[in-house]
């Protein structure tokens, strides 16, 4: 079966590979310890987890746009602070 | 009681998950792949990076369409939600007039989208159609393919016609659900009839209602059909969406490249214009437990 219309390249074909792991990590978090682990943060209503991976990823991808809209074309320091993002989400969130 | 655990229940999700595979990530998968390239056909693709995404956010044309989806979106959701609710609350709950009244408010619903277009295109028509030839004859130079605010409010006017139904058939569903026994207790405490609204009605229909705002959001967000069979996106670019602006890029111009780029920010910014709307509406709900 070819996939060749699909147009895959490796850093795309890299970057579904980080979302599909970061799906799968969460998935064996949840196994390991199950519930989502809810809490109130400081948006003062309850999230999960998955909540929080979600609130990451679409913040992330944000950043990756407005960097390149009022930054430029390199994004590494688009992806640093979407590290540093995503980390203040899942510990203040 | 404790809840029982089966795995296998997974396997009966397995079908959902392949149809939503097909139908949705692997097309996502693929546009987001093309945003990355340029392509002249014949399955041949140039690396181009992220310069698409630069293209397409330092471009005014997005800009611009993206602001007249947003005004319009509003426009559509300040109109057809309270229309809707004051609708429903006008409807009857029992006897013959309630069958009626359901199946008139269904029947927009059921016009497939481009015919609603061609009705209005034809309904405001100066020549032939009753809305245009009626509005001039009032003295009013009214003409859609020419006067954008003429074009505008045809538009949302057709919108309010084809979808306030929708909302209207959502909140009804709400309001048959409450138990008599509230009317009754408000009656015999001396409530007003808005506060039965305020007290009883809203936060009863609370959970339809959500769905109605995001149903309603996320479609005129996308609207496509309707106002390109009326207005092509015209006069000059006045009506012209961001699906339109979209479909003319990818199919018109074939810039396969700079469209896909569009379409992920336009699903990235719909994706989080439902997620604030849902968290919104959900934590009120959640609040006032």
């Amino acid at each position: 079966m070819s996939f060749s219309w699909m147009a895959w390249t490796l850093p795309t074909a890299i970057f579904f590979i980080t979302i599909f792991a970061l799906i799968a990590a969460m998935g064996v978090w949840e196994y390991l310890s199950p519930g989502g682990g809810p809490r109130v943060g400081i948006l003062r209503f309850e999230t999960t987890r998955g909540d929080r991976l979600f609130v990451s990823l679409l913040g992330s991808a944000f950043i990756h746009l407005a960097w390149l809209g009022l930054g430029g074309p390199s994004l590494w320091w688009a992806l640093a602070l979407s590290v540093v993002y995503a980390i203040g989400v899942f510990r203040f969130v | 009681m404790e809840k029982t655990w089966n795995n296998k229940a997974w396997f009966l999700v397995l079908p959902v998950l392949l149809l939503v595979a097909f139908s949705a990530v692997i097309p996502l998968m693929t546009v987001v792949n093309y945003s990355v390239q340029d392509t002249f056909g014949n399955n041949q693709f140039f690396w181009a990076g992220t310069d698409w995404f630069v293209e397409i956010l330092t471009s005014p044309r997005f800009w611009d369409a993206l602001w007249r989806n947003l005004i319009f979106s509003a426009v559509i959701l300040a109109i057809e939600v309270p229309l809707g609710i004051l609708i429903a609350l006008n409807m009857p709950k029992h006897g013959l007039g309630v069958p009626v009244c359901l199946v008139l408010m269904a029947l927009p619903l059921l016009i497939p989208w481009n015919v609603v277009g061609t009705i209005w295109q034809v309904f405001g028509r100066v020549d032939i159609g009753l809305l245009g030839y009626f509005l001039n004859s009032l003295g009013i130079s009214y003409n859609y393919t020419q006067n954008p605010t003429h074009a505008w409010a045809t538009v949302i006017v057709m919108d309010v016609w084809h979808w306030t139904s929708l909302v209207v058939l959502l909140c009804y569903a709400g309001l048959v659900s409450i138990p008599d026994a509230y009317y009754q207790a408000a009656r015999i405490d001396g409530a007003s009839r808005w506060s039965v609204f305020r007290y009883i009605q809203l936060p009863k229909m609370k959970r339809v209602l959500l769905i109605a705002v995001l149903l309603r959001f996320m479609d005129s967000f996308m609207i496509y059909t309707e106002p390109f069979v009326v207005t092509g996106g015209g006069p000059g670019n006045s009506t012209t969406f961001l699906s339109i602006d979209l479909v003319k890029m990818a199919i018109g111009q074939f810039d396969l490249g700079p469209a896909a780029a569009m379409s992920i920010i336009y699903f990235l910014i719909i994706l989080l214009l439902s997620w604030v709307f849902y968290t919104v509406m959900t934590q009120s709900d959640a609040e006032q437990k």
